[in-house]
């Protein structure tokens, strides 16, 4: 099929590299534009499929049926929720540094940089060995100048919280004395830098020694390692003699980026032409089609044509969705319809966690991800739509971010594949 | 568009994306990264500008605006503070030198054997480093001894190129007119094989070294003459660089870090400014490039300077090398070479530049290519010094594909 047309995908986070991946393993040729790099920098990078609905979610796998019937405009209910499991077993095939391990059978729980227990079905080895799930000993290790990480929050918290069966927890912070030439604000991304070689690794292993009991079980700041996390983390458990385990940082993330290179890096490698720092501004369109996208460069525009476009430019806090004062909401690339905005009356509630409609507010789609309009009819047939940009879910509530963009970008590029057979 | 640039602050959203690709914050605390050098900073600054001495380790290579996903305008913002942190402190000997590639061309060409043999003269280059802060071993590039537009200017009375109607100025910057004059001529037979008259006007200097080292009025002069001379008799017709960061210069830089939106040929010849790969990449768009590329048997590493990402167009150079048979184009891991114009030169810098060259450097002597190649030329004098690798434009592979000879 390479002799096609090139497909756009617009949009560089999780579910936009998912997308142009699939395509390109498919055999299409693929051009990705983006804006800026996306928010798996931001992000844990674990694969939350779904953590709560609205109860804690033991197996999204025994959940999801209900959930989709529950929910059926939810993006999970449109594809069918086999997608899920065929995206994950496939992203896990990607993956080697380090490994994802987990299923859609049961949930991890693994702790947040505030010490909370967060239901997680896939996730870097680096950091499933951190489940809480069973209870057990926990040293939460602090390293010095390290921004935003508190081991005493994390281990405080931790401590009050219990296994499923009410296994206990226990939880201590230790403080090591490693200076990392001498500065006292660094950020993830320098630790894990100077992770990535052995000789600082060693000195690492060495403060800590006599400082553990036998049965702890190791945490870490998520920073063991940029290019060499498996490396970096299977030598720290010999050394240590103990398990080891990484927990999410605030951004930048180490493993989000780790994930970004790990993607970006298959794409360069089947040739896929990535461009970022070059916003798309809008399309040319015709009888139902997008026929290309115009993108800003230094000096004016330039036209891309396109055979189809995968639109993956995430939510509110990326651009993708846009709101004026008068509650007027735009999707700005391809003046998609937007649905699920509250009319008039109350469109403030008090609480932070009320049930807030703009949550779920989005771009309304059919089963293969096409969007479609108020009336559920097709607006451009060789559009698919991914990610954040999507309504009828709501991530931060169910848990469910990361698991809906792999689930939907990878969805958008089979169906697109599957219509050219 | 100087208070665009400024208020772009305000979409900073603190999300730290821009603190993970910037190649100086990784390898030296002096910079504290751009987030906080750029947004953060700039709004306690006083309109007259009041920058610590930071700024100035800030090597101008833009990708932390490129990756911004809220659109601020970070690397501009540091480029400005820079120059009034500049005017302030006052701008050393050596940036006045370095920012002027036009003048030590001119002094340098006539005695070429002379400056270079003193050039390559580990005595000479560390009486240099203490005199005036260029790093001795810092990548300087040869003297031709007889410049590019000697050749033009001969070329264009005697040749009779293939003509398709379609003509071009070149835009060949300092450096193909001093040092790399084959390189000019690879583009214009390039050019010519395709069908392409090539106009090549009397030109100078676009003032990038100048504001890079944080000489703007002098740069905005640069600027707006070259534009007159490229657009003088060029009749509307599309101008190519050769130069990735010269023709950003034209694209947008002068426009945006200068202020000089209101200069109308600026906007008019920027507007109609092709890099050169992306002109042949769009000929070939069009089903007019010739692609009877004979096997070029090598391996080469294809590295996308911080530069040529500043023009947001993709990698064209990349799109036509794959055009050539048997030429294994691998793709560089890194971002930056850490030459970034002239910072990598300079006395308290050159370990900073070798140390963001590193990753590349390291891929280099790892994957042993032919050669790298890279369409700026800092960088490529940069890692053939690193790597002791052949480094080529692009165009040198085409021109080579297709059997031209000089
Ligand atoms: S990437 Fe942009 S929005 Fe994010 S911290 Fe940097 S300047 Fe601010
Ligand atoms: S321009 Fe380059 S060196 Fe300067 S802050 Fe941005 S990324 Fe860092």
């Amino acid at each position: 099929m390479s002799g096609e047309g090139e497909i756009v995908v617009i949009g560089v986070g999780l579910a936009g590299l998912v997308a142009a991946l699939r395509l390109a393993e498919g055999g299409r040729r693929v051009r990705v534009l983006a804006k800026g790099v996306g928010s798996t920098h931001l992000s844990g990078a674990t694969v939350d499929v779904l953590g709560y609905a609205p109860f804690r979610v033991r197996s999204p796998a025994a959940t999801l049926p209900e959930f989709a019937v529950a929910n059926p405009h939810h993006p999970y209910a449109l594809m069918g929720t086999a997608v899920v499991d065929d995206a994950v077993t496939w992203l896990k095939g990607r993956l080697s540094n380090p490994r994802y391990v987990g299923d859609l059978r049961r949930n991890f729980l693994l702790p947040t940089a505030l010490g909370v227990a967060k239901p997680t079905a896939v996730a870097p080895q680096t950091m499933a060995v951190g489940d809480l799930t069973h209870g057990g000993c926990f040293v939460i290790v602090g390293l010095p100048g390290l921004k935003d990480f508190y081991p005493a929050l994390v281990a405080g918290n931790l401590g009050s919280t219990v296994g499923i069966a009410g296994e206990a927890i226990e939880a201590r912070a230790v403080d090591v004395d490693l200076t990392l030439d001498g500065r006292v604000d660094v950020g993830p991304l320098a630790y894990a830098r100077r992770l990535d070689d052995p000789a600082f690794r060693a000195q690492l292993a060495a403060r800590l020694h006599g400082r553990l009991g036998a049965d702890d079980m190791v945490g870490l700041p998520a920073v063991l390692g940029l290019t060499d996390a498996e490396q970096a983390w299977e030598e720290l458990e010999a050394r240590l003699e103990r398990p080891v385990f990484e927990i999410p940082t605030l951004p930048p993330s180490v493993p989000g980026v780790r994930l970004y290179g790990a993607l970006s890096g298959a794409l360069h490698r089947l040739g896929v032409s990535v461009t970022i720092g070059g916003e798309v501004l809008g399309a040319e369109t015709h009888g139902g089609r997008v026929t290309g996208v115009h993108t800003e460069t230094a000096n004016g525009v330039r036209f891309h044509a396109a055979a189809g476009v995968v639109l993956a430019t995430g939510g509110w806090a990326a651009g993708g969705l846009e709101m004026d004062s008068h509650w007027v909401v735009r999707e700005p690339v391809l003046g998609l319809p937007v649905t699920g905005i509250p009319g008039g009356g109350r469109r403030f509630l008090p609480g932070y966690f009320d049930h807030h409609p703009l949550a779920s507010t989005g771009v309304a789609v059919e089963g293969s991800l096409r969007p479609v309009d108020g009336d559920g009819r097709v607006v451009f047939t060789n559009v698919r739509v991914a990610g954040a940009t999507l309504a009828g879910a709501e991530p931060w509530k169910e848990k469910s971010g990361d698991g809906l963009s792999l689930s939907t970008g990878y969805h958008a590029a089979m169906s697109m594949l599957a219509e050219e057979d | 568009m100087e208070d665009l640039i400024r208020a772009s602050l305000d979409h900073c959203i603190k999300c730290t994306i821009c603190e993970t690709v910037c190649p100086v914050a990784q390898v030296t605390p002096l910079f504290p990264g751009p987030k906080y050098e750029g947004p953060q900073a700039e709004r306690f600054r006083l309109p007259s500008g009041s920058a610590d001495a930071s700024v100035d380790y800030c090597s101008g290579c833009g990708l932390c605006t490129q990756v911004c996903p809220q659109g601020v305008k970070i690397a501009e913002i540091n480029s400005r503070a820079r120059a009034h942190f500049k005017a302030q402190k006052g701008v050393s000997v050596r940036d006045r030198i370095l920012a002027r590639p036009g003048l030590t061309g001119r002094l340098g060409t006539p005695v070429a054997p002379l400056a270079n043999r003193v050039m390559a003269n580990g005595t000479a280059r560390r009486l240099m480093e203490k005199a005036v802060g260029v790093h001795h071993a810092a990548p300087v590039p040869v003297y031709a001894g007889h410049s590019f537009q000697r050749w033009a200017r001969h070329h264009e009375r005697h040749a009779s190129p293939r003509l398709d109607g379609r003509s071009v100025v070149y835009f060949h910057g300092c450096s193909v007119n001093w040092f790399e004059p084959d390189l000019g001529r690879m583009v214009v037979a390039v050019l010519e094989h395709n069908g392409v008259e090539v106009k090549m006007p009397r030109q100078d200097c676009c003032g990038l070294p100048l504001q890079s080292n944080g000489l703007f009025d002098a740069a905005r002069r640069a600027l707006g003459r070259l534009a007159r001379d490229l657009s003088a008799g060029s009749a509307g017709h599309a101008v190519v660089a050769s130069s990735t960061s010269c023709g950003v210069m034209l694209k947008r830089e002068g426009r945006e870090i200068l202020g000089l939106d209101d200069d109308e040929t600026l906007r008019a010849v920027g507007a109609r400014t092709f890099d050169v790969c992306e002109y042949l990449l769009d000929l070939h768009g069009q089903g007019l490039l010739d692609t009877g590329f004979r096997p070029l048997p090598l391996t080469v590493i294809y590295h996308a300077a911080c530069q040529q990402r500043g023009h947001s167009m993709g990698t064209p150079a990349l799109e036509l090398l794959r055009l050539v048979p048997e030429l294994e184009v691998i793709r560089s891991e890194a971002d930056c070479c850490g030459m970034a114009g002239t910072y990598g030169l300079k006395k308290e810098k050159y370990d900073i530049g070798m140390a963001v060259g590193e990753r590349l450097f390291e891929q280099v002597r790892r994957v042993g290519p032919d050669a790298v190649a890279c369409d700026g030329e800092t960088c490529r004098w940069q890692i053939t010094k690193a790597t002791g690798r052949a480094s080529v434009h692009p165009v040198e592979l085409l021109f080579r594909a297709y059997g031209l000879e000089l």
